[in-house]
């Protein structure tokens, strides 16, 4: 009975594994495509700049889209981040006109903790009352965004009123690779490791697959659930000190409608929207594809207006690919326990 | 949750109270809130949401959403444009050929929803990147503003003698329709099962698929009437007419009571949390409060309105659980 058991898990975990490998590889597949398919046609598309500037583009979208990964992975969603980025954003820019010879460190820092109090709130909403998260953080949408407005509104900041070493940091290169892109790697290493490895990491896992039977086996939902989206906030606000960093000219309007791009990175990334699956690398690379998309039209001669239209047939292409791979995960594991029984 | 609120009265009286509470205030305390032309604005406002919320509230009552209705708009505004540059001049057939688009715009949603079963909310932001995309490739950057201005005005005329735009009569025909069907028909039944338990409602005879795919139809034929209407008010057919109203449709149906879950929620409630959020708004603005502010009390509204719900039925659990019940058999509830 145990070695059936043991066999069938082995045959389940196998199979989920090799699944996770063929989306993560497919994503990195079709990226290649596209950056070889493009380079063929015109060379320049591989120079360092236009290298630079993928990456650069691709940052920030990551970051989001990682944190995003975070919360979908539970069976939830953070519309909010687009609203948190503009205005830790907006924060940043405020802290250094106050205070121009401010230790960056220590700014950047009060950035990703006014990110990840927002973050706190959505999480204490969503973990506390138990309503739903996408009630929630679209309500932390527009609340956010208004005290951005409220804050913002008459005011811009200009690259100016920042210290040359930040901006420096924003558009920067260490061997070549952008600083910035260093930030988003350094998060993905760090989140990608404590979901595969830790256990309060499978556990986001575990809530996301089945809440009751998480809740049931001893996992403290709620505290997970709202660490998720305080991390979620806190990527948000990093995100946000970047964008102040790389654009410099700051008004209320930063990151506006950037919530459903982040969520479109992270499905085409191959997360289940209904979580349980998915990984944070996954996330990244959708980020990652979804900005190589934009940069790599132009170049093959297809005018930029099919940008967002290639981005909705790549997200509809992704969720039937899952679809498929799923349904082929179960019939093989139908299969499997026929065999065992 | 908001069951629990039965005893203080449904939520959509709630919803209403709010709103005539907002009138009758504002009215006393901000000059201009009781002028026919405040009215006005209000119901131009209120006209494209309102066309859009009538068929997502059944949406989301199915347990469905559908973030792609502004999309639509977009694309079917762009379609309106193109016509209109390769010379269709018949008012009549540029409305048929926009509402016919709409509804293959939300049978594509339909068809991935309902065959190849995937869900919804990942589906339809994916034809909400596609839609919108394709609304740029048909008429890229440019603007159709040459419509006869007997259409454009016409579109607003006011009814005779009011100030309120005739257009609003189209829209609470559509409402009682709507209403109706939802709240007086076997479809209707269909639809609350379907929110509550697509299984069971399958088992008792609801063709759950069929049912699914043609709300989805309605809501781009909406969606597709919304762009017409967003046209001929702006006197512009643009790419970008509409962008992001998909989450100000979501929040009011939300605020108006339907559980995101679906199962629970009706018309009355949302029709009037349209109305409350555009009054709102419009009175605020008048008050000298920045309008983009603004946003801060339509965010607050919606979490409010779930959270207030679940914290009443949260601490009304917890002092039951002090007293001791005199049915300690019906207290107890499966997990």
């Amino acid at each position: 009975m145990t070695a059936v058991m043991t066999e069938r898990t082995q045959t389940a975990t196998r199979v989920t594994h090799r699944l996770f490998l063929v989306r993560e590889l497919g994503i990195l597949l079709a990226l290649g495509l596209l950056i070889g398919g493009t380079a063929i046609t015109n060379p320049r598309f591989l120079s360092a700049q236009s290298i630079k500037d993928l990456l650069l583009g691709s940052t920030i979208l990551a970051i989001l889209a990682i944190g995003q990964a975070i919360v979908i992975i539970t069976r939830n969603v953070d519309l909010s981040v687009g609203s948190v980025l503009g205005l830790t954003a907006f924060a940043t820019g405020t802290l250094f006109v106050g205070h121009p010879k401010a230790f960056i460190p220590l700014v950047m820092l009060a950035g990703v903790a006014l990110g990840a109090a927002c973050g706190a709130v959505n999480g204490a909403l969503i973990a506390g009352t138990r309503v739903p998260a996408l009630v929630v953080t679209l309500g932390t949408l527009y609340v956010f965004r208004g005290i951005d407005y409220f804050w913002a509104t008459g005011k811009q900041i200009n690259a100016a009123d920042m210290p040359t070493a930040f901006l420096h940091m924003g558009n920067g290169t260490v061997l070549k690779v952008p600083v910035l892109a260093l930030f988003a790697v350094a998060v993905l290493l760090v989140t990608g490791y404590y979901l595969r490895s830790y256990r309060g990491g499978r556990e986001l896992y575990a809530i996301g697959s089945d809440p009751v039977a998480a809740r049931l086996s001893g996992i403290p939902v709620g505290r997970r659930v709202f660490f998720a989206f305080v991390t979620s906030g806190a990527l948000a606000g990093l995100a946000g000190v970047l964008y102040a960093a790389r654009f410099g000219t700051l008004d209320a309007n930063a990151g506006s409608g950037q919530e459903l791009n982040v969520v479109a990175a992270v499905v085409v990334g191959g997360v289940a929207i209904f979580g349980g699956s998915g990984s944070v690398y996954g996330a990244a690379l959708g980020a990652v594809l979804l900005t190589t998309i934009g940069a790599a039209l132009p170049v093959l001669g297809v005018s930029p207006f099919w940008q967002r239209a290639a981005v909705g047939a790549l997200i509809l292409a992704a969720i039937g690919l899952d679809r498929a791979l799923a349904v082929s995960v179960a019939r093989r594991l139908l299969r499997g326990r026929g065999r065992n029984a | 949750m908001r069951e629990r609120l039965k005893l203080l009265g449904s939520w959509d009286v709630i919803v209403l109270v709010a709103l005539v509470l907002v009138a009758v205030i504002g009215a006393a305390a901000i000059e201009g809130v009781a002028s026919p032309r405040f009215w006005r604005f209000v119901s131009l406002e209120v006209i494209p949401i309102a066309l859009i919320a009538l068929p997502m509230t059944l949406v989301v009552i199915t347990g469905e959403i559908d973030l792609s209705v502004a999309s639509v708009l977009g694309l079917t505004c762009s379609f309106m444009g193109q016509l209109w540059l390769w010379g269709v001049t018949s008012l009549p057939l540029l409305i048929v050929l926009c509402l016919l688009l709409g509804m293959v715009l939300g049978a594509v949603n339909g068809i991935f929803v309902t065959w190849f079963g995937l869900p919804s909310l990942a589906v339809t932001i994916g034809t909400l990147a596609l839609y919108r995309g394709l609304a740029y490739v048909l008429l890229g950057d440019r603007a159709v503003a040459n419509y006869p201005i007997s259409w454009t005005s016409g579109a607003i005329k006011p009814i005779h003698g009011l100030t309120i735009p005739w257009f609003i009569i189209i829209v609470a025909v559509l409402a009682v329709i709507f209403g109706v069907v939802l709240h007086a028909t076997p479809i209707g039944r269909g639809l609350y099962a379907i929110g509550n338990n697509a299984e069971a409602a399958r088992f008792a005879g609801v063709s759950v698929a069929k049912t699914k795919f043609w709300l989805f139809v309605a809501t781009g034929a909406m969606s597709a009437l919304a762009g017409i209407f967003w046209t001929l008010r702006y006197a512009s057919a643009r790419a970008d007419n509409g962008n992001g109203q998909e989450l100000a449709v979501v929040a009011a149906v939300l605020l108006g009571g339907v559980s995101i879950f679906g199962g629970r929620g009706g018309l009355v409630g949302v029709i009037g949390a349209v109305l409350l959020l555009s009054t709102l708004r419009n009175a605020l603005q008048l008050a000298d409060v920045p309008a983009n502010a603004l946003t801060i009390v339509t965010g607050t509204l919606l979490i409010a309105s779930v959270v207030g719900p679940n914290v009443v039925g949260m601490a009304r659990d917890a002092w039951r659980r002090r007293r001791p019940s005199p049915h300690p058999q019906l207290e107890r509830t499966p997990v």
